[in-house]
């Protein structure tokens, strides 16, 4: 296998499918890692890894937190609220003043769509997207499309439904690149204020119907509302979006059996989903957060142990 | 990236079948307790010795010695300058070590490097009552204070020699051959 080239992980659409199949085969692995007594292994020992939160982040951050500590890697955390930056210092004063410490990788959450390339300039470090404003999170869709593989055995010609408020949703157009980069089909269903206007030119199919929309799915992929974005009203009520969009028994019956339901979490029950189905649909979201552990345990591994470039040549 | 040619074949499948024998007799023969061995074999022709010794043993003894297996990949003290992917495989340990005597197995025997890893992930899954290494070959050139406690064949090499095991189960015949690099 070629090795690893990508310095920054910083959205699914620049990666290939061959890279995304190296990530899951290495996830795979580390899956078994975490079941062992000392669930740790040297792998990146020496390695000093910054979590840079300038967004709000439990689950996310506790997970790149622990996949980088499970590979015995030093691991900061930085977390700060657009608030107290405007106490004076700027985003790239910050991550200057990190350079300082000579950290090896950089996993940023941002308010601001694409502004991570743009960083990239200011430090030596790999950068790992951790979500940049509604842009992309790129290991949310590795860890999705790592538990669909697990459930379904493969990830190609499915039919990929991403239901919810995919206007403000990173989780979704990165989910979107990655299941068509396997051929998948994806649609997505909202009410139409929350779908950008540009949405058809990324080929995805655009339902208002939830009841019709759900009929063909193989994987439903279910959005959190979330509610600190809704001041601006793109629906009249939570509860008229309930009515309309959110998963119920009598929704999923027309769904196929085999129908996987995921949520990047954490689900507002009775919103998106009906709490009726927590006992059916819960075991799979928790098994996302297990597998999106791997997952970034993978993309912390690939980019530390990336091979520099002036060491390429022997 | 650097290229072989075929130089000297080294152990014939008839000599591999017969040193086995012969490694499973004295590893049964230094360690009376057989119930408290077990059998790891390193990623990946390793394993396959490991299983075959298994057999062996079995027949002999008609005892089902565990059956682990080692990838050593996270352990590597070259992780950052290896030149293709550095993949994991499957490392599976059947039981607790605690207690147990450790045959760690492997086909080739150079640096020591393997090895010194190798026992560094066997200790991160519990505390083992010995370690005993045992290798088809051992072809010198060590970089670690490490030695094999069972040895199929001690074979002098030079350095930019390559000896190569093949075996059945992943490559289609048993043998041993040194390579060199082709100039």
């Amino acid at each position: 296998m070629e090795p690893w080239q990508k310095k920054h992980i910083l959205g699914i659409k620049d990666l290939t499918r061959e890279e995304m199949e190296t990530i899951f085969k290495i996830a795979h692995s580390f899956r078994e890692l975490s079941q062992r007594e000392v669930k740790k292994a040297p792998a990146l020992r020496g390695k000093t890894i910054v979590n840079l939160f300038f967004e709000n982040s439990t689950r996310t951050k506790i997970s790149f937190e622990l996949a980088g500590k499970r590979l015995s890697a030093d691991v900061l955390n930085f977390s700060s609220n657009m608030s107290s930056l405007n106490k004076g210092e700027t985003i790239v004063d910050t991550i200057k003043n990190l350079e300082s410490y000579h950290p090896d990788i950089l996993v940023i959450r941002i308010g601001y769509s694409h502004s991570l390339i743009n960083l990239s300039q200011y430090t030596s470090a790999s950068i790992v997207n951790a979500g940049d404003g509604s842009n992309e999170h790129p290991t949310q869709c590795l860890l999705d499309m790592f538990t669909v593989q697990q459930e379904k055995g493969a990830l190609e010609d499915l039919r990929v439904l991403i239901v919810g408020d995919i206007m403000h949703s990173r989780v979704a157009r990165s989910n979107i690149f990655g299941f068509q980069k396997f051929n998948s089909r994806v649609s997505v269903c909202a009410p139409p204020t929350l779908i950008p206007y540009d949405f058809e030119k990324l080929g995805v199919e655009i339902h208002d119907d939830l009841d019709q929309a759900l009929k063909e799915a193989d994987v439903v992929i279910m959005l959190r509302i979330q509610k600190e974005r809704q001041q601006e009203s793109f629906f009249p009520s939570i509860r008229e979006y309930v009515e309309n969009f959110s998963l119920t028994p009598e929704r999923l019956k027309k769904a196929k059996k085999d129908c996987l339901i995921l949520h990047p979490g954490p689900v507002n029950w009775d919103v998106e989903i009906s709490s009726q189905l927590k006992e059916i649909v819960h075991p799979l979201i928790l098994k996302q957060v297990e597998n999106g552990l791997a997952v970034r345990m993978a993309v912390l591994y690939l980019v530390g142990t990336r091979k520099r470039e002036y060491e390429i040549s022997d | 990236m650097d290229t072989y040619k075929e130089k000297t074949p080294l152990l014939s499948d008839a000599d591999i079948k017969r040193i086995l024998l012969r490694l499973a007799h004295q590893v049964l023969e230094k360690n009376t307790h057989a119930e408290q061995l077990v059998f790891i074999g390193i990623q990946t022709r390793g394993v396959y010795l490991a299983q075959r010794l298994q057999k062996i043993v079995k027949e002999l003894e008609g005892i089902e010695i565990p059956l682990g297996i080692l990838d050593i990949t996270l352990y590597r003290d070259d992780l950052t300058t290896v030149s293709e992917v550095p993949l994991v495989k499957e490392t599976k340990i059947p039981c607790d070590l605690k207690n147990r005597i450790v045959i760690l197995i492997d086909d080739v025997l150079f640096t020591g490097r393997t090895i010194r890893a190798a026992l560094d992930e066997i200790m991160d899954f519990g505390r083992p009552h010995r370690i005993e290494l045992l290798v088809l070959i051992d072809r010198g050139h060590r970089e670690l204070p490490i030695r094999a406690d069972f040895v199929g064949k001690n074979i002098p090499t030079a350095k930019n020699e390559l000896v190569e095991i093949r075996l059945k189960e992943i490559d289609g015949k048993d043998e041993a051959v040194i390579l060199r690099k082709k100039r």
